[in-house]
């Protein structure tokens, strides 16, 4: 164990205190939920643990699952005590995770997201530049270079968090978050990346914004991403921005879903 | 003519409440609903609506309201919030029938935080994801309720028959029961007995996503940057300063500071009923008892209509009949 306050930053808990634990973990969550943990850390492996067993138990129809939520290297199970105890729901848990668990193809999609990188919807973009010693065409090439999973929907409805961002773009969040970035924002911080459904306070860099609504409850399926989805940007101009801005969902979806 | 219920000065914190949305935290859906879901459920009964009927949730002071339609059916419940109609007392945990034009003032109550209108046949409003519950940061379900807000009724006048009453439920005072973890490895067992025997006041700084209880610092072992991940109500998170914040119904569904410990589901109406200022004390459980407690506090809900009894008809001649 490290002493208090050594690594106040925002990497996870250092190599040694994961290799004293033994995964999975299933840690309750209170009476109602419980927590099956993969590891301690970010990784496209780890999610795709989370995301194999989410898939595997919503297959299993198991009684008493209310609804489950994957994030990074965990899956959120939340179920009903009064059909299903903790301790039948982590050998159910066990059970699966012997016969073993996979993402089958098809389950995922990937998708080609529209950035405009241009002023006015791309704020912080020369601050971006300056503090990490690239050009702004440097900052959007490698931006929109990289394939992105998404990690996890959270935060607020419809928000998807990606990695691996590429290195050379990892910088430190704001001291203070600003009260509010707009709908459609394309974000980065530390070492993530992100795209805002609805203005939200936050203290990432805005480096470009997306016409693409990822939340709209008026939908048939409210939600545009799933964790274990893929997704690259494509550079966009300001007419192109206004223009799939203006169109309905039903025109701009089969444009951005790419085919398996 | 509509039947209403028209907001003329709303309180502070009025929003539609009901048990909140399921199946969407997957999509950072937040559950919502009410802070004491046994408190809507009895106001509920004593109209005689479904016990998950939408209801106006209010934080201390649920302000004044005016009857806009021929009569309708109310019941608060709660706590002893101080109601009265026309400036005339009115109980709470009783149903009471008003008519046109009456100006219904919903008060505080020196036992609760979180008080519950309800209106026989319910309020006319459509579900967003499955729920009414307002979760005003996403805008799911609409916003707090504001001065001139008119909330139609599906009736227009409420079914004959008796008022009901129930007894206001007997809070246990005991300590509020928690369950270590999710991320109790991220402190000392000396860091968590001393949780566990200090005295720990409510603070104001409480709305319907959490509340900061004020006592002394609760020292992270291991950092404070857990690799964000799942959390539900009830969850102790214990931030970067070493201030501990319950979360509640509003709260995201997930975070990235160690969440200590949980509060039980049969206690956490209890908790979140607490006013500021309050001193609690927290003790801790284990799984097997906790959802033993679960199952009871399960079963009390289902038994909530065996609490509620009819007023004789003599009783319920609506008050504001002379002679």
């Amino acid at each position: 164990m490290s002493a208090p306050g050594t690594h106040a930053t925002s990497l996870p808990p250092p190599a040694a205190v994961s290799a004293a634990k033994d995964y999975p973990r299933f840690l309750p969550v209170g009476d109602a939920a419980l927590t099956v943990e993969f590891g301690d850390s970010i990784s496209p492996d780890l999610n795709a643990k989370v995301v194999a067993l989410d898939i595997a138990l919503a297959a299993s129809n198991m009684d008493g699952i209310i609804e489950t939520a994957p994030s990074y290297r965990s899956l959120l199970i939340c179920y009903d005590p009064v059909v299903l105890s903790c301790r039948q729901l982590v050998a159910e848990l066990r059970r699966l995770l012997e016969r073993g668990t996979r993402i089958r193809q098809g389950s995922a999609v990937a998708w080609s997201v529209p950035v405009v990188y241009d002023p006015p919807y791309a704020e912080d973009l020369p601050e971006v530049a300056q503090r990490l010693a690239l050009s702004e065409d440097e900052v959007i090439r490698i931006h929109s270079g990289a394939t992105y999973q998404v990690y996890m929907v959270g935060f607020a409805p419809g928000l998807p968090y990606l990695g691996p961002l590429p290195d050379r773009l990892h910088i430190s969040r704001r001291e203070a978050p600003r009260p509010s970035v707009p709908a459609g924002a394309v974000m980065i911080g530390g070492i993530q990346a992100n795209i805002v459904p609805m203005p939200v306070p936050s203290a990432w860099y805005v480096l470009g914004r997306t016409p693409l609504r990822l939340f709209d409850p008026s939908r048939h399926d409210p939600f545009l991403f799933r964790a274990g989805d893929h997704l690259r940007f494509r550079r966009i101009d300001a007419a192109e921005f206004e223009h799939l801005a203006g169109l309905e969902s039903d025109l701009v979806l089969p444009q951005v879903r790419m085919p398996p | 003519m509509i039947s209403a219920l028209r907001a003329t000065a709303p309180g502070p914190y009025v929003t539609i409440q009901d048990v909140g949305r399921r199946g969407w935290r997957r999509f950072g859906v937040s559950t919502s609903g009410a802070m004491d879901y046994p408190a809507l459920v009895s106001a509920n009964l004593l109209v005689g609506n479904p016990a998950d009927t939408p209801c106006l949730e209010f934080g201390q002071i649920g302000g004044a309201w005016e009857v806009a339609a021929e009569s309708c059916r109310i019941a608060v419940t709660g706590g002893k919030f101080t109601v009265s109609a026309d400036g005339r007392p009115l109980a709470s945990w009783r149903s009471h029938t008003l008519r046109r034009g009456q100006r219904l003032v919903l008060q505080n109550a020196r036992d609760a935080v979180w008080g519950y209108l309800a209106v026989a046949g319910g309020f006319d409003l459509e579900q967003q994801l499955g729920s009414c519950a307002v979760h005003v940061r996403s805008g799911l379900g609409g916003r707090r309720l504001a001065e001139g807000d008119v909330l139609s009724l599906r009736a227009d006048r409420p079914e004959d028959g008796p008022e009901r009453v129930m007894d206001a439920p007997s809070r246990d005072t005991g300590p509020i029961r928690i369950l270590l973890g999710p991320q109790d490895d991220y402190f000392t067992p000396e860091t968590i007995a001393d949780f566990l025997s200090a005295a720990w006041r409510v603070s104001h700084r409480s709305d319907r996503m959490g509340t900061w209880i004020e006592g002394p610092p609760v020292r992270h072992a291991n950092g404070y940057n857990v690799v964000s991940d799942g959390l539900v109500p009830g969850c102790i998170q214990v931030l970067g300063s070493g201030q501990p914040v319950v979360l509640a119904m509003d709260c995201q569904t997930i975070g990235g500071y160690p969440k200590l410990a949980t509060i039980i589901t049969a206690d956490l109406p209890r908790f979140t009923q607490t006013p500021p200022g309050r001193s609690i004390h927290f003790t801790a459980v284990d799984i097997d008892a906790a959802q033993a407690l679960y199952r009871l506090h399960s079963a009390s809900i289902d038994a909530l209509s065996d609490c509620v009894a009819e007023i004789a008809a003599a009783v319920t001649r609506p008050f504001w009949l002379r002679g």
